[in-house]
């Protein structure tokens, strides 16, 4: 049959084009231009070339909050994800209780960030606080606001009660799509908890875990909201993660060149690890389908 | 090994039974012999597989007690139980080797690596898979993995039962028999009891020395296959056992004679009067088409399969199959069929009834 040639269906194709390039690129091309010009306001804008980028590679500053931000996703992950995969593993396959631990569980996922901050922050407050006050009825020297361990204890613990869930309810749904067979087949086989943990319910749940992984890896390196109200980056610099210190930059000292430099290179770190996920499960996939 | 005695079980599987209808295994007694190799016949959803569990001890009993010998293991876990079991559908650990997955039932016991080593040279030699040992059973094909499933379960050699749930369900047709011949010989070589499940009474026949015929959760009937064909002791097994399977007629019993709807047939055998729904069945094989003796009958139509013909036809107002021997004409002066007398059967509510000699 001879293709047909009609250009016309290109308009087809325009209301996508106007969407996406108002919503992704047109945004995305200022920044570009942010970050090779320098600007003093009133739209003159002045050739930098790639100064801004090399003044963020080096700055110490950006570092420091790379270094953090690093350390805070690493950790929230060893706890986050263990910790998901235990609850799955101790929730009830089904019934009454099944249905009403599904609910508890998907709770914390439905508050808005910025009320998971709010209540964080109140719940730690040594003079008014549940958790705060209590802590320091027992003695203990625990204020979040100028000890630099305890603000990041209460950021990591308020991330964990935000986010285990999630990790939780993936993992669970893995462990459900088991067939019976495999735990009968084990029970024969006279196989050990670890043993039907390590090589039947781990394997089972491999792909939603990666999928967990990615999600809280990219979650957690982009946090804002919920540090900037408990911490606001603070004491000091101590939990000034790398999107806080972004908006520092950008809208507190309206340093917009550095600004739009080191957005650029935070989306490609983003995109470089997303791409190391897909290209790892997509491999995964294709193995399971050979 | 040992002998395996179910004493009086039953089970449902809601926790608060009303009738005899919410019991996927009606009150049973069964012995299975040390060493036997059984084959479980049944449709789909009579009950096997329940059954199969509670030998094993995957699944508690609702009532009743299962020993082993003269060991009651009714509340025993399966490990303590000691029993291999073959499923459906392939279980295979997806991260180990092959090598990992043969050795595992007996790595778990803590058995000596030299004896471990060779147990699973000797069973993947058994099920043709001695050069994909150091392979991940990760990727492998369903009958690959099915067949590490059965090397799984015939692994150790001191279980006292060998169970197989409908294990060939995915396995290619040749390599079907050529494992059923491996069981068998394994069987033979070792002597374990086996119980092997399935709803193909090819199978069934060619795998054991005793079959069981199960129907609505109930053992309707155990015997050789020749028992099975010649004396069914339920409709069921006229039904299900044979190709077609047993022609039944509603009839009306008076002493040595069946009344049916076309007429009247001799049974040689004296039956008194039979209470309840009363039919008589006959094999395919054993009715006769002839020019007029025996009831009259309606051919439809006529299948060659091979090594006889197939009538399809109909008689007292019911359908019924015969088979004509290779070489006899079937012509339109065949006008009634004939059943031969010592081969007929007589059946009140489904359950086969004696005679006595008329």
């Amino acid at each position: 049959m001879e293709k047909t040639v009609n250009q016309k269906a290109w308009f087809l194709v325009l209301p996508v084009l106007v969407i996406v390039a108002f919503s992704a690129i047109v945004p995305l091309m200022t920044v570009v231009n942010y970050s090779v010009n320098d600007t003093f306001g009133n739209n003159q804008f002045f050739w930098v070339g790639l100064e801004w980028f090399e003044e963020m590679v080096t700055s110490e500053r950006l570092h420091d909050a790379l270094g953090r931000q690093i350390l805070f996703s690493a950790i929230i992950l060893a706890i986050e994800v263990p910790l998901g995969i235990f609850i799955a593993l101790n929730m009830p396959k089904k019934g009454f209780w099944g249905s009403v631990v599904l609910v508890l569980m998907a709770l914390p996922l439905l508050i808005p960030f910025n009320v998971v901050g709010t209540i964080w922050q109140i719940f730690g407050r040594v003079d008014i606080g549940l958790l705060g006050h209590t802590l320091a009825a027992f003695g203990i020297d625990y204020n979040y606001t100028n000890d630099p361990l305890d603000a990041w204890i209460t950021v990591i613990v308020m991330d964990v009660w935000h986010w285990t869930s999630l990790v939780a309810l993936l993992a669970y749904a893995g462990l459900q799509s088991i067939p019976q067979a495999y735990y009968q087949a084990a029970r024969i086989d006279q196989a050990t908890r670890w043993a039907i943990f390590r090589y039947i319910e781990l394997p089972k749940m491999q792909g939603v875990l990666l999928i967990a992984i990615l999600l809280r890896f990219m979650d957690s390196f982009m946090i804002y909201t919920e540090p900037f109200v408990v911490t606001g980056g603070g004491p000091g610099n101590s939990t000034t993660f790398l999107s806080i210190d972004l908006v520092k930059m950008a809208v507190g000292q309206f340093d917009l060149g550095p600004a739009a430099a080191f957005s650029i290179m935070y989306f490609l770190v983003i995109l470089l690890v997303s791409w190391v996920f897909y290209t790892v499960m997509t491999n995964l996939d294709r193995e399971e389908a050979r | 090994m040992a002998r395996i005695t179910l004493q009086n079980l039953a089970h449902s599987y809601l926790s608060h039974p009303r009738g005899e209808a919410d019991f996927a295994l009606k009150q049973m007694d069964h012995v299975w012999d040390d060493g036997g190799a059984y084959a479980l016949l049944g449709s789909s959803g009579c009950g096997k597989t329940t059954l199969l569990n509670i030998i094993s001890g995957l699944l508690r009993p609702s009532q009743g007690r299962v020993l082993f010998g003269d060991r009651d293991v009714t509340g025993e876990e399966t490990a303590e139980r000691n029993i291999a079991q073959v499923f459906q559908f392939p279980v295979v650990y997806d991260t180990m080797t092959v090598r990992d997955n043969l050795a595992f039932p007996l790595k778990n016991r803590r058995m000596d690596a030299a004896y471990v080593a060779g147990r699973v040279q000797h069973v993947a030699r058994m099920i043709g898979m001695e050069d994909w040992l150091d392979r991940k059973a990760k990727g492998l094909t369903a009958d690959a993995k099915q067949k590490i499933s059965l090397g799984r379960g015939m692994v150790r050699e001191d279980v006292n039962a060998i169970l197989f749930d409908e294990p060939l369900t995915v396995i290619d047709p040749h390599m079907k028999w050529e494992l059923r011949t491996q069981l068998k010989s394994l069987h033979r070589e070792f002597g374990h009891t086996m119980i092997y499940v399935t709803h193909d009474q090819t199978e069934a026949l060619t795998f054991a020395d005793k079959v069981v015929v199960m129907y609505d959760g109930r053992v309707v009937q155990m015997g050789t296959p020749e028992e099975l064909f010649e004396k069914p002791a339920h409709t069921f097994v006229g039904y299900f056992i044979g190709s077609p399977g047993m022609n039944l007629f509603d009839a009306r019993i008076e002493g040595a004679r069946a009344h049916l709807a076309g007429g009247a047939v001799e049974l040689g055998r004296s039956y008194g009067s039979v209470a309840g729904r009363t039919q008589i069945g006959i094999r395919p094989e054993y009715a006769v088409l002839t020019r007029g003796e025996g009831i009259p009958v309606t051919i439809r139509r006529v299948e060659d399969v091979g090594r006889h013909r197939l009538v399809r036809a109909e008689a007292a107002g019911q359908a019924l199959s015969i088979v004509v021997p290779e070489g006899m004409p079937v012509s339109a002066d065949l006008t009634h069929v004939s059943f031969a007398q010592d081969r007929i059967s007589v059946y009140a509510d489904d359950w086969r009834v004696e005679g006595s000699a008329a």
